[in-house]
């Protein structure tokens, strides 16, 4: 990185309180408090906003795409997981 | 796993309508034009900044410059989600900087023409943002996922610019005889180029059918320019004001607008910078990047200033 290049930051909204915050997009800025003000302006012009958290983009591990067979595919043949998989009588009611 | 069964996966799953994130695998030469195809509109939004920027000290009302002011931050905002999702494919901002300013990146050319009346910036926003929604709806399903993104987000901004632009166009066309000869002026030079905006005719555009192979485009230049006439006709007539096309008749057989011959040589003089301000435009750019350098290094020193005295507080 060049001296004058500011890093990138990852923005996450919360829309309104009871909501989570959600992942809204990226901007560069010098530091922490620059990346929330830069969101600010960036992201909740609208009003689309309550709180803001950012998060420096290096310090975030993702998982390897590669890899997703390992790590998603053995949930697939775990059916039994979900409520459908039970068979039960149709009379049967609030369940 | 070798590059054919990469490259035979990836069309796989574009085929099936499935999107490409940054972390998947994908051909160079996906990753490439989307770089040349984000950074580029990314530019156009920034570039677009100035000639509208142009009439905000002279906008002719309160309402009118609150709109303006509003508007050209928003063309801002689009430019950073766009920097941002070509950003995802490995270039770094300063990079696409650097290509706006050499010249290697282009931008779109309906920003190379000027902003002579007021009546411009009501075209501007007709006809200019109009054109450029109908491509960016086509866009929010585009293949690669940030791209997609960030689109949505723009076509949801982008309606008030249209809307800005078409009740600055109304009000001209319901004022004064000179206030409505403004409003035709204006359409008289922006016609022409907006309909440019859409780029070459298919049968001359290289990258067409490569980008809806892979799904980056939906429609092609000519479908989307004739949307564009047929959308817009009827929006002109409730201004009363007239396209300068003589050729523009309803098709009742095609159910479309056929339209006159469009100057492409003219076209491609502005492409290849001789536009009545490509020039200024990067000149305009040059100078904000260059006296913009001492806030940049001037933030990042003090960010270190900073963080030194945090660590020094804790140690």
């Amino acid at each position: 990185m060049k001296k004058n290049e500011w890093p990138l930051w990852e923005v996450f909204v919360r829309s309104k309180n009871g909501l989570e915050h959600r992942h809204f997009g990226s901007l560069h800025a010098a530091d922490a408090e620059m990346a929330i003000e830069n969101a600010r302006d960036v992201y909740t012009r609208r009003s689309e906003g309550v709180s803001i958290w950012v998060v420096k983009s290096s310090d975030i591990t993702a998982s390897n795409p590669e890899e997703s067979g390992e790590l998603f595919e053995p949930a697939k043949d775990k059916v039994y997981r979900h409520p459908t998989f039970y068979n039960l009588p149709e009379e049967l009611k609030h369940m | 796993m070798d590059i054919k069964s990469l490259e035979d996966r990836f069309e796989a799953k574009i085929a099936a309508g499935e999107s490409i994130e940054p972390k998947d695998w994908m051909p160079e030469k996906y990753r490439k034009t989307h770089i040349r195809q984000i950074s580029q509109h990314a530019h156009s939004e920034i570039v677009g900044m100035l000639p509208e920027g142009n009439w905000i000290t002279r906008a002719p009302s309160l309402r009118r410059k609150v709109a303006l002011l509003a508007k050209v931050q928003d063309e801002a905002g689009h430019g950073l989600y766009l920097y941002s999702a070509a950003e995802t494919l490995g270039i770094s901002r300063d990079e696409m900087t650097e290509q706006l300013l050499s010249g290697k990146a282009k931008y779109s050319s309906i920003f190379n023409y000027p902003t002579l009346t007021w009546a411009d910036i009501g075209a501007i926003g007709w006809l200019v943002d109009g054109a450029a929604i109908i491509n960016q709806v086509m866009l929010t399903r585009t293949s690669y996922g940030p791209y997609a993104r960030a689109m949505v987000r723009i076509c949801k901004e982008e309606s008030f610019h249209q809307r800005q632009g078409y009740e600055i166009m109304l009000t001209l066309c319901n004022g004064t005889p000179e206030q409505k000869a403004l409003a035709q002026d204006a359409l008289n030079r922006w016609w022409w180029p907006s309909l440019m905006m859409f780029g070459p005719r298919d049968a001359e555009s290289p990258h067409t059918e490569q980008s809806m192979k892979w799904k980056i485009k939906r429609k092609t230049n000519d479908e989307l320019r004739q949307q564009f006439i047929d959308i817009t006709k009827p929006q002109a007539d409730i201004l009363g004001i007239t396209i300068p096309d003589p050729d523009l008749k309803w098709n009742e057989e095609r159910g479309h607008y056929d339209f006159g011959d469009i100057d492409w040589d003219e076209f491609w003089q502005v492409v290849n910078g001789n536009g009545q301000c490509n020039k200024d435009r990067i000149a305009a750019k040059q100078k904000a990047w260059d006296e913009g350098a001492w806030v940049r290094d001037a933030a990042v020193a003090h960010a270190e200033k900073k963080e030194q005295k945090k660590q020094k507080l804790s140690a």
